[in-house]
């Protein structure tokens, strides 16, 4: 029971990561239907700033802050000078884009900072906090409570406000809302900003448990990618639950199965979900017209 | 048709006036090294583009064709006693197989699921290969025996120039002439609109996995002679970035175009060898290169180039 328990906490604790990386994807693909590959290096760059900043002397959540707001610029600039001129390319041709940016992201965070393994204190201490028989680091708890806050905070943005309207009505048909004065523009350069924020806050939070460097991206957004489809590509209640979901594969896979394997349930299962369901567990079926 | 056929002609005698001349002007056998790379890499995204280009179906994890081969030759040899000419060979036939055995259910996919489809095979058979050490040497890589044929050692980078340059010259023949074949046409149908293939009597689920097939063998192949040439093996030949580095060959290039594909070989392996000189720039320009080439021209270099000089000529 108490092993059980020790898989399933650490398994939220990575799924939540991957849920807010494939939230980062969702919220970009629903907005303008860019898969972006850039994603990870969202959550490199919120580790990775947060760390040199803090080490220059700036307390933590400060340097937290710093490191969301740079995200942001980035996610601004990568929306700005790579995807807004490729505008009605193809969708291979933007996913190439984006990889050209994860390679240029990380060719710059390898310059500006370094190529070294980094770890940031963990927010209130290491000692373990004993869970009906389960050790379980504090840091877990930071992750899970700040990924329920960015996806409630979503939800409310999304649900409640007149901005997140537009974002829904963008996603829904692009055309439609802009005929009914919707900047779809705008609402583009917002879903990245967005991303990269919640991306940013990933890293930040994960950064004392995972360690971080300039190349974590890549299977970050892997994985990512992976949870957004599991779900459904452009649902994000899917992406939260495919996140979760590929989490706990991977927890319970290598702690019940083979370590060594870890990274391939993840892989088999969707895998396995797309022969059954093509479009993911709560993705709508679309019917194609010809 | 006589037109195409001589177009065709054009090209192939191009390529092979290309890769007789240019060792005329190497300074030193570095170069026949980096060449023999760009032969190689454009062999197997000629076939990722009879996929991508020609049936509109895209792989996200073809390096993992790639790395059969390469595996297949190194594996072979040294633990099953096989001629490395035979684990080629096997090499292929295994590729083929599990294209054939994992396109049906795969090529259902569409668009992104099909990308994260493709993907996910890919990821399983590097950490496969990264996993069972004691087959492949693990992360660190492994030994590969030189290739003997006739009793005759194919070794240095001045052989290989030749060996690997001549198997281009044999893959870009074969999807020239597959272009102009029922089966070509039927890919070009499938890539404009299912439906409409399906309509006139495409059997599309057969073709899209002949397409797979077919370009998982060219993978495979270019893999082995990799092999082969480096004497040496790891795992990272077939893993993700380099399945991605295909793709962006196949699409920087052109998709649909076999030149093109030549061309973006070229481009994406000779760049980063120029760049070392800029050392720690190196990744930062190349991902600026692939945006901005992809910006504009975001038909691929050779048709954005090829259509720039038919606007030329018309006006």
């Amino acid at each position: 029971m108490a092993e059980f328990l020790q898989f399933l906490i650490s398994g939220l604790t990575v799924g939540a990561v991957y849920a807010l990386v494939a939230l980062g994807f969702t919220l970009i693909y629903n907005a303008s239907g860019v898969v972006n590959f850039a994603q990870g290096e969202f959550v490199m760059l919120g580790g990775m700033v947060t760390v040199f900043v803090s080490a220059a002397g700036v307390p933590l959540p400060l340097a937290a802050v710093i490191a969301i707001g740079i995200a942001v610029a980035i996610g601004l600039l990568l929306h700005r000078f790579a995807i807004e001129p490729a505008r009605g390319a193809s969708a291979v041709t933007l996913i190439i884009i984006t990889i050209g940016a994860s390679i240029l992201l990380r060719g710059l965070a390898a310059i500006v900072f370094d190529k070294q393994f980094h770890k940031l204190p963990a927010f209130t201490g290491d000692a373990p906090v004993d869970v009906l028989g389960a050790a379980v680091q504090p840091q877990s708890f930071w992750v899970l409570g700040g990924t329920a806050v960015v996806v409630l905070a979503l939800y409310v943005f999304l649900e409640h406000t007149i901005t997140g309207k537009a974002v829904l009505a963008t996603a829904a048909n692009r055309l439609a809302a802009r005929l009914v004065g919707i900047n779809t523009t705008t609402i583009m350069a917002l879903a990245f900003g967005g991303s990269a924020a919640i991306g940013a806050i990933a890293g930040i939070l994960v950064t004392p448990i995972t360690l971080t460097s300039y190349d974590v991206g890549t299977l970050l957004a892997l994985k990512g990618f992976a949870a957004a489809m599991l779900g459904g590509m452009g649902n994000p209640v899917g992406a939260v639950v495919g996140g979760l979901l590929l989490g706990l594969l991977e927890a319970f896979g290598a702690g019940y199965i083979s370590s060594t394997y870890k990274d391939a349930f993840a892989f088999v299962v969707i895998l396995i979900v797309l022969f059954a369901a093509p479009q993911g567990l709560f993705g709508r079926r679309v019917v194609e017209r010809v | 048709m006589r037109a195409l056929l001589n177009q065709r002609f054009i090209t192939l005698v191009v390529l092979a006036a290309v890769i007789a001349a240019l060792p005329l002007v190497f300074p030193s056998g570095y170069y026949f090294r980096v060449a023999s790379l760009v032969w190689v890499s454009a062999l197997a995204a000629i076939g990722l583009n009879i996929l991508m280009g020609q049936a509109g179906q895209v792989s996200l994890g073809h390096a993992a064709f790639f790395g059969i081969g390469a595996y297949a030759v190194a594996i072979g040899p040294t633990h099953l006693g096989i001629p490395p000419w035979a684990a080629l060979l096997v090499g292929a036939v295994l590729s083929g197989i599990l294209a054939y055995l994992v396109g049906r259910p795969i090529l259902r996919l569409k668009g992104h699921y099909l990308a994260i489809a493709t993907l996910g095979l890919g990821v399983l058979v590097a950490l496969v290969i990264t996993t069972e050490s004691r087959w492949t040497g693990g992360p660190d890589g492994m030994p590969v025996e030189r290739l003997t044929l006739f009793g005759w050692r194919v070794s240095g980078s001045y052989t290989w120039y030749w060996v690997t340059g001549g198997l281009l010259l044999i893959g870009t023949w074969i999807a020239l002439n597959l272009d102009e074949t029922p089966t070509g046409r039927a890919f070009r149908a499938l890539h404009d609109s299912e439906v409409a293939a399906q309509v006139v009597g495409v059997d599309v689920a057969r073709f899209k996995l002949q397409a797979f097939v077919i370009a998982a063998i060219y993978a495979s192949l270019a893999g082995s002679a990799l092999a082969f040439m480096n004497g040496f093996i790891n795992p990272d030949q077939a893993g993700f970035l380099h399945s991605v580095e295909l793709v962006t060959i196949v699409v920087l290039g052109g998709l649909g175009s076999v030149v093109g594909s030549i061309v973006g070989a070229a481009v994406l392996i000779t760049l980063p060898q120029a760049l070392t000189i800029f050392q720690e720039y190196e990744h930062l320009l190349l991902g600026l290169i692939i945006i901005v080439a992809m910006i504009f021209m975001r038909n691929g270099i050779v048709p954005s180039l090829s259509g720039l000089m038919v606007r030329r000529t018309r006006s």
